[in-house]
Parts: C-alpha cells; structure tokens; sequence
C-alpha cells in the first residue's frame, strides 16, 4: 500500500563503527535547529526575533553580573543531570529527580527552621549532607519499589515528585510557615550560619559551585574508570551479557537511583541553603526536568553534561531576560526545551547510522535475513 | 447525598480522561510502542478545546480540534521514534515536556476563564434506583466513551485489525515477514493514541472542570500510563482501574464535604499515593506482567 512512497524515502543505515564526530556535531546541530525553529515560533506570535534572540543568547554574557547568574543556574542542572546520566547509561529511567530536589531542600531547611537560633561553621554543611540524605532516601522508595515490586520506576519515580510538591505544599502553609511571613506560603528566612558562603565576592555563586564540579570530576572517574561503573554500563548496554558475569541487576537499580537521590537532593539543599535562604514554594524551576534533556543533550557523558548544563543555565536565564526585554511568555522556555531534546534525539541518530538515498551506490554489505 | 452515591453519581466523568487517555495507551503500548507524553498531550489538546469553545465553537468542534492538534504532536514523537530508532522513553519525555509548554504558550490569555460544560442525559427508568440511579445520568461524551471501551475490546477480542495491533507490538520481525507494515502500524497506532490524549485532555477542560488552569491536567496522564499496566493490557481492566481512580479523585471532596479532618496535600496525594501502592501490588506478580505484557514494548524496530 505504501512501499512505493516509503521506497523513495532515505534509508537508515547502521554505521561500521560509531562516529565520533557525529557524536560531537549532534547537541550542536540540535541547538541550531531548535533555535531556529523556536525563534520562527516567535515570529508567529508577534514578537521580534532579533529581539528576542539578543536577550536569550547574548545579554548572559554581557556583564560579569548575569554571567555569575548563569553559573548559579547551571549548578543544580549540572549536579542532577550527573546523578542521573549514571542511572540512565544503567536503563534505570529515573525521572523523579524533582521530588527527591524537593525533598532534598526540606530536610535541609529541617536544621534553620527547627534550630533558628543555632550558631556555627558546622550548619551549612549539615545542611547540604542532610539534604542530600533526603534525596537517596526518597528515591528509595523508587529502587525499592522497582527491585522488590517490580514496579515501574519511571512511573513510580514521577508519581513520587508530585506527592513532594504536596509534601512541600503541606509544610509551608502549615507548620513551617514563617509566622511573621504575612501569610505567604514559605518558611523563616535563614540564619546567616546556614548560608552555603560565596565563592565569588560580588555574586551569588557559592561553595555548591565548586562541590558541583568536584563532583563532576568524581562522576568521570567513577563511570569512565571504576569497576562499579563498568558494570552499571555493561547493565545498560547489555543485561544480558551483565547477567552472564553475575552482575546483579538489583544492585544496580538501587545504586543508580541512591546516587541521582543523593545529587537531586544535594541541589535542593544547596538551592535553599544558596540563593534562596529560605523554603518557598518555588524553590524549583523544573529542575528536575530540565536535568533530564541536560543529561541527554550532554551525550550522558559527564563532561558533555558540564557543556549542556551551561547551555540550559543560558536558556533559563536568557528566557528571563526576553521575558522582561521581548514580553515573551516564561512557558517559551519549556518549549523550547521540549524541542532542543526531540532535535537532539533526531541528530543523534546519526551516530549510530547514516541515510542512504535510493538509487546511490550501495556500499553496504547485506545482513543475513534473520 | 450521602457520600456513596456523590461517589457513584460522579465517578464515571471522573473517570472519563482516565479512560480515555489510557485507552490511546493501550493500543499504542499494543504496537509495541512505550509513549510517555499523553501528559503533555493532554495538556495541548486541552488547551485547543477550550479556546475553541471559549470563542462560541461548540464542544463538537473543540473536541474536534483537540483530537486533531494531540495526534498532529503524537506524528512528532512517531517521527522520532520510529523514523530515526530514537530512545522512546527520552522522546516521550520531550513529547511530554513541549506539550506542557505549548499548553501554558497558547493558553496564558484564558488562565482562570471558565465556559459552560455539557448537560447530563439520563436514561429514563433506570437513573430512577436509589442509590446507583445516579450512575445513569451523565454527558454525552461518558456514553461515547463507555461505547468507546467497548468497541476497544471487540477490536482486540474478535477483529484482524486487533490480531495485527497485537502481533507488530509481540513480534515486529514476523508480521514483518509475513507482509505488515510495522512502521505503518505503529504510526497509525500512535496518532490514535494522541487524538485519545487530545479527547481525555478536553474533556478535562471543557466538561468536567470547564476552565483553564496552567497545570490542570496534574498527573492524570501519568496515571493513564499507569493504568495501563494496573489492567494488565486488557481493555475491561483498564476500564475498572479508570473508574477506581475517579472513585478516589471524588473521595478527597467527599472527605471534605463530611467535615473530615485532613489537610487538603493528603487528598491532592490520594490518586498518586493509590497509583503507587496498586502499581506495586500489581507488578509484584511478575508471572502476571510477563504473560499479559507486550513483549517489543519500547524497543525500536530494526528490519
């Protein structure tokens, strides 16, 4: 019925081997064609994309002041996309990073809001290991769930991020609500103590920065260079051959998911700790989302994620600024998102195959039918 | 009203985007094919049919235009998926995430409008019995759905079309071999599941809550995809599951209603709280799962 049209169309050809230069030329491609694409949706609605292009690419780089901002951004993306891109190089969809961020920012605010009073060197860091203790322990209800139930985790995972906004909800407009706050639904504003100190005199970039990168640097070696990493991959790649050479599918479920926990919940805490310096409603911009495609459009390698993590922070803080500048709706970063990941999945496929148009010479060699 | 029959006179519109939405699943999961995105398809399909209606075009045509716009963004992830091999987890994510932010673009002018929603038809005699007489008095699109279901199940149950479905989602390589198109199968399949994505989601804005909120589809696809594996594949269970969950999402006001001292969050909670606890009951039968599962389930076909 439709074999003659299909006939005419290009083919996918698996590659030889996989291109490198694909490899690095795919997030690239993808950036390009999701900007142009989202840039001619703006002239749909109205508004002038040079305009609008100037605010979101060029106006974080300007000053010193909104380039610290964009660093300040891309700390929690590149932080949960690390934790994740293990996981995800393992099959184990964790996509629930936002509620373990949650969850990771209140245990975190559990010591300035309990303890407002408390002085010491010791809080901050407190914090931020409280924190992140959050994280892995509400993502393992997900491992467990997954290991012992069986159960989806991508599905368990995300139902469990919509139960921590109402956690959160629950907290700030009932008892963590700050009661000199004016009704508004947030906690006490923290103790000086409990601030994550400034890395950068005259910006808001912290110490988290730096334990971001570090822990980038940990994320390399433990998936490039250890034994453990080795395994989560063989897991991801082959589970049966992981299977064969006895390593446990369980075992890697559960690290997979204790490490992205332990990162998302690390960021909650550093965001709270950081920036913000008390629990509020907003305390994520879909972080955890974002994380996602960061991990993804970072070829879920962590120095590729350090890249995309920079781009998304440029996004975000570029979407503000056209927000103001260009009146564009804040709902255009999501967007824009949305399409950067589906550009990227479609270059990437250039990796692994390349298009033969029918009627080239074919230089391939058959594959048995099987 | 007693809180029994609040619960039976309101579950089946509750129900309905379940239904609907895990419904489209269901045949796209059939065909071998995992679509996250029936969130943001929702959300999208929602947002058309409001301002469809808002501006005087009837449900017809915003029910219309939804199912049209869903499937259209489903074609997307079609193209992705199955055109370039590309992860379906990842693209249904994407799917998912550029849906959400075209709903709350297009919609940011209608945030908290309302409209009219659709009057309820009852059948005569039988909407009469005390108690589940009220299960008898609903819209027009709850009957269409509950035929709907119906017609999934025959299709599945006693036609070809339903044989095929099955065997491109069981074993892509032999209905290759023996003549059927996969990509064209899966294709078709998850246009259907979109425009079930785009109805689910205009229902949801148009009849039974009819306003716009930014967010208002919350978590409901995601149970839809859930829904799926709670009835096992089979059309009869996902419909019971459907009516479970607009059970539960009622029995948060009914609670309020009696004055029950509960805070608000752990209502909201209860559809994902219940999701999570049957998804574990359920999927901790693993010989259950195996034998009703689809076997290409999320995996790219490769000839």
């Amino acid at each position: 019925m439709t074999s003659w049209s299909l006939a005419s169309l290009p083919v996918l050809v698996r590659r030889e081997r996989a291109s490198l230069t694909a490899a690095v030329v795919a997030p690239v491609v993808a950036l390009g064609t999701a900007l142009a694409l989202n840039l001619g949706l703006y002239v749909l609605m109205g508004r002038d994309p040079l305009a609008v292009a100037y605010a979101m690419l060029f106006e974080p780089f300007l000053s010193w002041a909104s380039f610290s901002e964009v660093l300040l951004k891309a700390g929690p993306l590149l932080l949960i996309a690390q934790g994740l891109a293990i996981g995800f190089r393992a099959k184990v969809f964790n996509i629930g990073a936002e509620g373990q961020f949650i969850l990771g920012a209140i245990f975190a605010s559990a010591i300035p809001v309990w303890f407002p009073q408390a002085t010491g060197q010791w809080i901050w860091p407190a914090m931020l290991l409280l924190g992140a203790i959050g994280g892995a322990l509400w993502a393992s209800i997900t491992a467990f769930w997954r290991v012992r139930l069986n159960a989806n985790e991508i599905l368990v995972s995300l139902m469990l991020s919509l139960v921590a906004a109402q956690v959160l909800n629950y907290l700030l407009l009932g008892p963590w609500k700050d009661p000199n706050g004016f009704n508004f639904p947030q906690s006490v504003m923290f103790q000086y103590d409990a601030m994550v100190p400034t890395l950068i005199a005259g910006t808001r970039v912290n110490v988290s920065f730096l334990i971001t990168l570090v822990l980038s640097v940990a994320a390399f070696v433990f998936m490039q260079k250890s034994f453990a990493g080795y395994k989560l991959q063989v897991g991801g790649l082959a589970p049966r051959a992981a299977g064969y050479a006895g390593f446990k599918e369980g075992w890697a479920i559960w690290l997979s998911l204790l490490i992205g926990g332990f990162a998302a919940g690390l960021a909650g805490a550093a965001e709270v700790a950081g920036p913000l310096g008390q629990l509020q409603r907003s305390i994520s911009s879909g972080y955890g989302y974002a994380a996602i495609i960061v991990a993804y459009l970072g070829g879920l390698h962590p120095i590729g994620i350090v890249v995309s993590a920079l781009v998304m922070a440029v996004i975000y803080i570029g979407g503000d600024n056209a927000m103001v500048s260009a009146n564009l709706p804040i709902a255009a970063v999501r967007v824009f998102q949305g399409s950067l990941l589906l550009a990227y999945l479609i270059a990437v496929a250039f990796v692994r195959y390349r298009l033969e148009w029918p009627g080239a010479v074919k230089t391939t060699t058959y594959r048995s039918l099987s | 009203m007693n809180a029994i029959e609040f619960i039976l006179a309101g579950m089946l519109a509750a129900a309905t985007p379940f239904l609907l939405a895990a419904l489209g699943e269901l045949v796209v999961e059939r065909a071998g094919v995992l679509n996250l995105g029936v969130e943001g398809l929702m959300a999208f399909g929602a947002v058309l049919a409001f301002i469809v209606v808002y501006h005087g075009g009837g449900h017809f045509l915003g029910f219309l235009a939804a199912g049209i716009a869903s499937a259209a963004l489903s074609l997307i992830f079609a193209f992705v998926t199955l055109g370039f091999r590309a992860n379906q987890v990842a693209a249904g994510l994407a799917i998912g995430i550029l849906g959400q932010g075209l709903s709350a673009l297009f919609g940011k002018t209608y945030e908290s409008l309302t409209i009219k929603g659709l009057p309820k038809l009852s059948i005569p005699g039988l909407s009469e019995i005390p108690v589940v007489g009220g299960l008898f008095t609903q819209d027009v699109v709850v009957w269409i759905s509950l035929a709907a279901t119906l017609g999934i199940w025959v299709i599945f149950a006693y036609t070809k079309l339903g044989l095929v479905i099955r065997a491109v989602g069981e074993n892509p390589k032999a209905a290759h071999a023996i003549g059927y198109s996969v990509v064209t199968v899966r294709v078709l399949a998850i246009a259907f599941g979109g425009a079930m994505a785009g109805f689910a989601g205009a229902y949801a804005a148009v009849v039974y809550t009819p306003l716009w909120a930014d967010g208002m589809i919350a978590g409901r696809g995601w149970i839809a995809i859930a829904l799926v594996v709670f009835g096992t594949w089979m059309t009869g269970r996902i419909f019971l599951g459907a009516c479970l969950f607009g059970a539960v999402s009622l029995m948060g006001l009914a609670a309020q209603a009696t004055g029950l001292d509960v805070p608000s969050q752990l209502l909201s909670s209860l559809p994902y709280l219940v999701t999570i606890i049957v998804l574990g009951i359920i999927s901790a039968d693993r010989r259950l799962l195996k034998l009703n599962g689809v076997a290409s389930l999320g995996e790219p076909f490769e000839r």
